[in-house]
């Protein structure tokens, strides 16, 4: 059931290097479990991190193939956190910064990213509850 | 041949993400490809060592990550595909590990004498 609540985060990690991309997932995972909207900035490295292109592959060191090893892939998370939201009639809004996109060439998301910019974060945490700001270290 | 020295630091730093430590793989793959390489965990990195690591249970919404990494288990295969790994046992001390905790294999070495493990092996990589 919706909270009314907001949650804003931004993030700068890219996947697949950091625990921090973990953990923002976990906790926007937990808020909309409990009802509240969450909005995401993604940053830099973090627009990497909705990538449809995002693909499982092998070990070669544990011998085993891409479907044995149930390789996660961030994106594929993402997806998951869109259906949870609306599962539990809260919104999910993930802003991709597109000069950041444009730089990596980190387009082609899955579906519910948008393209956006810093004015968007600004108007997020105006109109959020509380922000949460996660940088890169 | 030469002998290659690793260090591994930065500790479980999207390990869920990855299933593994991406330097201990990378590791295994220059082990594989035909390296002398051993292993040196320090700092937070010497709880890969430890036995017993559980990184089960994470889910996003309906996702979940059915196979999560086993870092005991990743230093345990190096030991055994003959990568000499040690830990530095200060570093142990300090977060209360005991070597009887350690995979097997593992060899402790005191910061004292790390620069003598350094003079050991052709190249240091600090990753």
């Amino acid at each position: 059931m919706a909270s009314g609540k907001t949650l804003t985060i931004s993030l700068m990690d890219p996947p697949y290097e950091s625990e921090t991309t973990t953990t923002v997932l976990r906790i926007v995972d937990a808020a909309v479990r409990k009802g509240h909207n969450v909005n995401v900035f993604a940053y830099e490295g973090a627009v990497a991190l909705p990538m449809k292109t995002q693909a499982a592959h092998p070990n070669p060191v544990k011998g085993t193939t891409a479907e044995e090893g149930h390789h996660p892939t961030t994106s594929g998370f993402i997806s998951a956190l869109f259906e949870a939201a609306k599962a539990n009639d809260a919104k999910l809004d993930w802003v991709n910064c597109g000069l950041c996109v444009d730089e990596r060439g980190a387009n082609d998301w899955v579906e519910g990213v948008r393209r956006g910019g810093p004015g968007d974060f600004v108007k997020m945490a105006q109109e959020s509850t509380n922000t949460l700001v996660i940088g890169t270290r | 041949m030469a002998k290659y020295l690793s260090i591994v630091e930065r500790a479980y730093h999207g390990t869920l993400e990855e299933q593994d430590d991406t330097i201990l793989w990378v590791n295994h793959m220059f082990k594989n490809a035909g390296a002398d390489v051993s292993l040196l965990l320090r700092s937070n990195a010497v709880n890969y060592a430890v036995r017993g690591q559980d990184a089960s249970g994470l889910t996003f919404g309906k996702a979940a990550l059915s196979a999560p990494p086993t870092l005991d288990h990743d230093v345990e295969q190096l030991v055994k595909a003959g990568v000499a790994v040690f830990a530095v046992s200060e570093d142990l001390a300090d977060r209360g590990i005991e070597q009887g905790e350690l995979v097997s294999g593992v060899k402790t070495v005191g910061r004292r004498e790390v620069a003598k493990l350094f003079d050991q092996h052709d190249q240091v990589w600090h990753w």
